[in-house]
């Protein structure tokens, strides 16, 4: 059996490919302006990888496909979409067994989902209305700082009194961080002090909902160890982050798809 | 399931909030709504509940605070306490 599931976001299509229920290949790239096109060129490229392994495929030959993302609705040979929520939750799931508060802070949004015992989602909240609390407030700043945002998580963990930056607003919180390039703060405080900000944020969203232990961290600024961190401070709580955050919520459109096979089968 | 749909900024916390388990489908609140920002529709575990339409998601803290003087709003016509709102 090969399902697949694919997460159109607003910066990144991730593909995620199962076969018999384990993960046999995962693609990521750039959206760019045509969503459809993006999700058919990431299974494709999941497929291809996996023919160099001697499973040979195509896209109409899956048993099925889940669409999940900010995008989900343009990609058309989907069987079935499915909320980035329930996605969510259910790759955070299959991650980390254990996990009740799931945490997701994409390019362009972020997410805070709390779960039963039995993982069925309780509670959640979303913000893509503006861009604090997201990846774009990282890429951002870090411009302003002239710093790749790959980079700022390893800088953040030298930082000896994190800078104040007390603007919600990454535009407002930009002219904050030139005031302190100005004033001659040392790199690592300013950006320790944006992660402190982001943390701020996604710590008002998750006591929204609740926080219940154990907590995870998934979508691509989960790469940044900088926001891990700052988040464990600001809610007192050890944070799990896999491996391959970015692809959680695919994994779990996959692993949906799989489950929508065997029911049928 | 608890969901809030909105969000929140500068100005303040702009979440209209449904509980699914209490939401039995029957609609009122999308008949009394004079935006028309509500629907009915399947949640993710296939149950036919009230939820904001996509499009309304990010504009609720301009359009829905003018409901407070109204009698009938989503969240008073309701009869099983499904809607609450945090403005």
């Amino acid at each position: 059996m090969l399902v697949a599931g694919v997460d159109v976001g607003s910066l990144t299509v991730k593909a995620v490919i199962l076969k018999d229920g384990e993960v046999a290949a995962t693609t990521t790239l750039i959206t760019g302006d045509d969503a459809a096109t993006a999700a058919r060129t990431a299974i494709n490229e999941a497929l291809k990888s996996l023919a160099e392994r001697g499973v040979s495929a195509t896209l109409d030959s899956l048993d099925y496909v889940v669409a999940t993302g900010v995008g989900r609705k343009e990609v058309a040979f989907a069987h079935e979409v499915k909320t980035d929520v329930r996605c969510d939750a259910v790759g955070a799931r299959h991650l980390f067994p254990s996990v009740r508060t799931v945490v997701d802070i994409g390019a362009e949004s972020c997410k805070v989902i709390r779960l039963s015992k039995k993982g069925r989602v309780e509670d959640f909240t979303a913000n893509d209305k503006c861009a604090s609390g997201t990846g774009m407030f990282l890429d951002t700043l870090a411009k302003v700082i002239g710093v790749g945002v790959e980079k700022l998580g390893e800088l953040s963990l030298k930082a000896k009194e994190p800078a104040k930056i007390s603007s919600m607003c990454v535009v407002f919180a930009e002219s904050e961080v030139i005031s302190y390039i100005h004033k001659k703060t040392p790199v690592e405080d300013i950006i320790a002090g944006v992660h402190e900000s982001i943390s701020n944020r996604i710590f008002g969203m998750m006591n929204r909902v609740g926080i219940e232990k154990d907590v995870a961290l998934v979508g691509g600024v989960a790469r940044n160890v900088g926001v891990v961190r700052a988040l464990e401070a600001r809610a007192g709580e050890n944070i799990l982050v896999p491996e391959a955050p970015q692809i959680a919520g695919a994994l779990g459109a996959a692993l949906i798809a799989a489950k929508a096979c065997e029911g049928g089968a | 399931m608890i969901a809030h749909y909105g969000y929140a900024d500068g100005s303040g916390e702009y979440y209209l909030i449904v509980d699914t388990d209490r939401c039995d489908g029957c609609g009122r609140c999308v008949e009394v709504c004079p935006n028309d920002i509500l629907e009915l529709a399947p949640d993710d575990y296939g149950k036919t509940v009230v939820r904001v339409k996509d499009e309304f998601v990010n504009s609720i803290g301009y359009i829905c605070p003018a409901c407070k003087r109204r009698d009938e709003r989503c969240e008073s016509v309701c009869e099983h306490a499904a809607l609450s709102y945090t403005w």
